[in-house]
């Protein structure tokens, strides 16, 4: 994981197979580091009226989006940024999603990165574009360029009382040479008009009126439909089949098998079912007789992963981080002061309302796709790979997601849609997932268990804190030895806390699973988050102080920690805004003050993504059974660029954060995953939700990620509060009635 | 097999199997696709349409079924995104994603044709079989006292 390696992202990306590799890069990168990277490879940047900005004679605006929306706003958000420098009107502006071109966007859309990497560039593209437009009016008035301003969407001469709007300027801005990005007059900050300020998504109507167009949705003239048998045996693979009374049901075209791809797009190849709708595809595939190769995986299951960890933890593991003498601390404790105790974290699903899909179009002499993709520049490398085609031919049309959380960062759903379409010829195919396909098939959240030792001393400090975590992780998944580089791993920001202590151990010991692993909401924070926030209140419990306090005293001094994960390119741990959002969340929740009978009140803050987020939550315990009745949130992720938005972030991080521990489990049997559909893999509904109050801090540091770190925080915080009611620890998720009882 | 019913208010004739679920024959005969898949098995309520005015799951009922009957999906609520529910839900900025808001949109109108001022525990009755990923719960809620409160202000100022 060098720094020649992210800079040679997108040569990554151009080459299938080894993609996997930059991607992973991509995610352990900070979303500033992600932008400087491309701002390196983009030595010069685009005119920003081919790139980012068209305007019609008519002075119709529209705002060109370089990133996916998969309900996490960037749509908004975004061209909010390039709409600012522009002096536009947002009522007047619309939005269009950017094709794949890899000399200009930087497309993947991940790691809550977008609005952290596209501040800058962004306002540098509006800004040179304003700077262009009002260059193009001085020349028309032939007057001092000092005397134009831009003004709602056009130039205004003030002595002369005229105005042209953009549309009439636009043609002779765009040939005029582009301002230097590193020198472009910035509008200050004070004169915000649209950054800052509450905006609705701008395409609520689209999605409350049936018209928004998911993936799912594409329907190109001739669309056939199909669906894969894949092998419910992770690893496993098609032995023979036999086709006939598949084909023989009512609107089955045909029945085909694909090959799987082992690295990179990680394909279980299949049975190909091929008809004239989804339905009769489902029917026919249900008629297929296949017999499986389960292949190596097939002794797998959830007591198997378990007792290999039970093993693990029993030796010690590879050092990742080592400051002091944790063990001789440790050794040396005793009582009460000393806690000793392990956290178990079990697979997740990503479970995306719209199912995978991805429709492809391979002609003679081009492709089209419809795909709802994190990742388009990556489905556009596939197609042009299995089609022979040249990239310019192939043509992506990235479509709103029905949700991703990481999800559709993979491409597994792209190749074979690929495969299917190449070997149909001339006709397109739309591969449509079942929710069954879709929960059996995922990336998982890998899972994981934390044997956790600490310290406080005879003052209640933090004396020592040993962490030794042993995991199916994601880099294993993507290296082709399935080997795992710990100081790399996603798992190592477990060494990278806000608490002070000398005395520090990070160990860690791969897990061997044959199950996929991937990016989940907040990836290995929704489990670090859990562990850290569980542990440290365990240890305020030992000391006997309040949680609040003994955090605030824990993380100590205003200071920087570096980034232990990436020292070069992550941005320090600030200690200050730590502190102030859990003040803050502490404060918003009435920290401390009485609560009514039943009810009880936890704690927890995270730092991930560059984000500080604290949050409070008020349970009641009842029958075995937990219901959340408030959750106080405090978020700090830098300038905020929508409020509205960022508190939508974080309500829905909030319940998939409560999905994470009252609900989420795939278990693994056979080799196979054991849940199937909404009955046995549930998701909070309405009835369970609490009161979610989120407080942004008006910070005006950089904007940092808000996608994800709202999730970290919230199982701890529940469970902290269970602990705070009933004296019960929650030390393994999700919660069982039989932990409560 | 031909089979006839109304749909968003017209007479729509569809000729294919009479077990094909409605969910099929809107989106991919009809390419119909404001209603959405979510699951097949009635567990998510993303497919949710009204038929003679009950909120129903398309993805579990037959063509046959229909057969006579008057449909209503997300299309056909209002001719451009007025009825006050979706007004509704814009003001509220409900979406994200957006994936299952056809189904909570449909499930929400057919609560307050019911109850035109529910209390949170109706909208935890009606709307609890609506699954949202996104997490607009809180917001969902919010919309249909809005939407109660639209309607039934209208409702007075027409009386």
């Amino acid at each position: 994981m060098t720094t020649a390696s992210v800079l040679n992202r997108r040569d990554f990306l151009k080459t299938g197979a080894s993609a996997g590799a930059a991607l992973v890069v991509g995610f352990h990168l900070s979303p500033a580091a992600l932008a400087a990277s491309a701002a390196d490879q983009e030595k010069k940047p685009a005119n920003p009226f081919t790139a980012w900005v068209r305007i019609t004679p008519d002075n119709q605006v529209t705002l060109i989006l370089g990133k996916s929306e998969m309900g996490q706003g960037v749509m908004t958000a975004l061209p909010m940024i390039l709409a600012e420098e522009l002096y536009l009107d947002w009522k007047q502006v619309r939005i269009e999603q950017a094709p794949t071109n890899p000399a200009i966007y930087e497309h993947g859309t991940g790691g809550s990165g977008s609005v952290a990497g596209s501040w800058t560039p962004l306002r540098q593209a509006g800004a040179a574009a304003r700077e262009m437009l009002i260059t193009a009016a001085a020349q028309h008035w032939n007057v001092n360029r000092d005397t134009c301003k831009p003004k709602d969407g056009g130039v205004l001469h003030g002595a002369r009382k005229e105005f042209l709007p953009y549309g009439q300027l636009v043609e002779a801005a765009a040939k005029l040479p582009v301002p230097d990005f590193n020198t472009v007059p910035l509008k200050n900050s004070n004169d915000f008009t649209i950054v800052g300020h509450d905006h609705n998504r701008f395409e609520a109507r689209a999605k409350s009126t049936g018209t928004a167009k998911f993936g799912i949705d594409a329907r190109p003239d001739g669309l056939v439909y199909a669906v894969i048998a894949r092998c419910p045996v992770f690893g496993g693979k098609p032995a023979k089949f036999d086709a006939t009374k598949a084909k023989a049901v009512s609107g089955v075209r045909d029945v085909l098998s694909i090959d799987p791809v082992a690295q990179g797009a990680f394909t279980t190849g299949g049975v190909v079912v091929i008809a004239d709708n989804s339905w009769a595809a489902m029917q026919g595939r249900r008629a297929l007789d296949i017999t499986w190769d389960e292949g190596p995986h097939v002794s797998e299951s959830s007591e198997s992963l378990r007792k290999q960890f039970l093993e693990n933890a029993s030796k010690p593991g590879k050092v990742v981080r080592n400051d002091g003498d944790t063990d001789a601390t440790l050794a040396a404790a005793t009582g009460a002061k000393k806690v000793d105790i392990a956290y178990e974290i079990p697979f997740a699903a990503h479970a995306c309302m719209e199912p995978m899909n991805c429709t492809v179009h391979i002609r003679t002499d081009g492709a089209e796709a419809w795909v709802p993709t994190q990742a388009p520049q990556w489905a556009q490398d596939i197609i042009v790979g299995v089609s022979k085609l040249p990239p310019e031919s192939v043509v992506v049309h990235t479509t709103l997601m029905g949700g991703g959380f990481g999800r559709r960062y993979q491409a597994d759903f792209v190749m074979e849609a690929a495969q299917v379409a190449k070997a149909i010829g001339n006709k397109p195919v739309m591969v449509l997932w079942t929710r069954e396909d879709d929960l059996q098939h995922d990336f998982y959240r890998p899972a994981s268990y934390h044997h956790m030792q600490g310290v406080v001393d005879e003052h209640g400090n933090l004396a020592a804190w040993k962490h030794f975590q042993t995991s199916t992780s994601i880099a294993a998944v993507w290296d082709k030895d399935g080997a795992e580089k710990p100081e790399a791993s996603e798992f190592a920001t477990a060494a990278f806390i806000p608490y002070h202590t000398k005395n520090y151990r990070i160990e860690y010991t791969l897990a061997k699973s044959g199950v996929p692993r991937a990016w989940w909401r907040s990836v290995e924070h929704s489990s670090s988050g859990f562990v850290v926030e569980s542990f440290i209140d365990e240890l305020a419990a030992a000391a006997g102080a309040d949680p609040l306090e003994f955090r605030l005293r824990a993380i100590g001094d205003d200071r920087k920690i570096p980034d232990f994960t990436n020292p070069k390119e992550g941005k320090p741990l600030d200690t200050a805004r730590q502190k102030a959002v859990l003040k803050l969340a502490a404060e918003k929740a009435g920290w401390g003050k009485p609560l009514p009978a039943g009810i009880y009140r936890g704690i927890a803050g995270y730092f991930s993504f560059e984000s500080y987020t604290a949050g409070v939550a008020e349970v009641s315990v009842k029958d075995g059974q937990v219901k959340v009745h408030r959750i106080v949130y405090a978020v700090d992720c830098g300038r905020p660029v929508n409020p509205n938005g960022i508190a939508a972030q974080v309500e829905g991080a909030a319940i998939y954060g409560v999905s994470a521990f009252l609900k989420d489990a795939i278990t693994i049997d056979r080799g196979r995953v054991a849940q199937s559909n909404f009955n046995d893999y549930q998701m909070p509904r309405i009835n369970e939700t609490p009161k979610i109050e989120v407080h942004v801090v008006n910070s005006t540091e950089e904007p940092t990620g808000i996608g994800e770190p709202g999730l970290p925080v919230i199982a701890p915080a529940v469970c902290n509060a269970i602990f705070a009611g009933t004296g019960k620890r929650i030390r393994r998720l999700p919660i069982r009635g039989e932990d409560l009882a | 097999m031909a089979i006839t019913f109304t749909l968003n208010g017209k007479p729509e004739t569809v000729d294919v199997s009479p077990e094909m679920p409605l969910l099929w024959v809107l989106r991919d005969t009809l390419n119909m696709t404001g209603t959405k898949f979510g699951c097949g098995m009635a567990l998510c309520g993303a497919c949710t349409v009204h038929i003679n005015g009950e909120a129903t799951r398309s993805c579990i009922t037959q063509i046959s079924s229909v057969a006579g009957k008057k449909v209503t999906t997300i299309e056909g609520l209002s001719a451009d995104g007025t009825h006050p529910v979706q007004q509704a839900w814009i003001a509220e900025d409900v979406p994200q994603c957006g994936y299952c808001q056809s189904g909570q949109i449909m499930s929400a109108v057919a609560l307050l044709a019911k109850k035109s001022s529910p209390t949170d525990a109706d909208i935890d009755d009606a709307m609890s079989g609506n699954i949202c990923r996104c997490g607009t719960y809180q917001r969902i809620r919010k919309a249909i006292h809005r939407a109660a409160t639209m309607q039934t202000g209208k409702a007075t100022s027409a009386a």
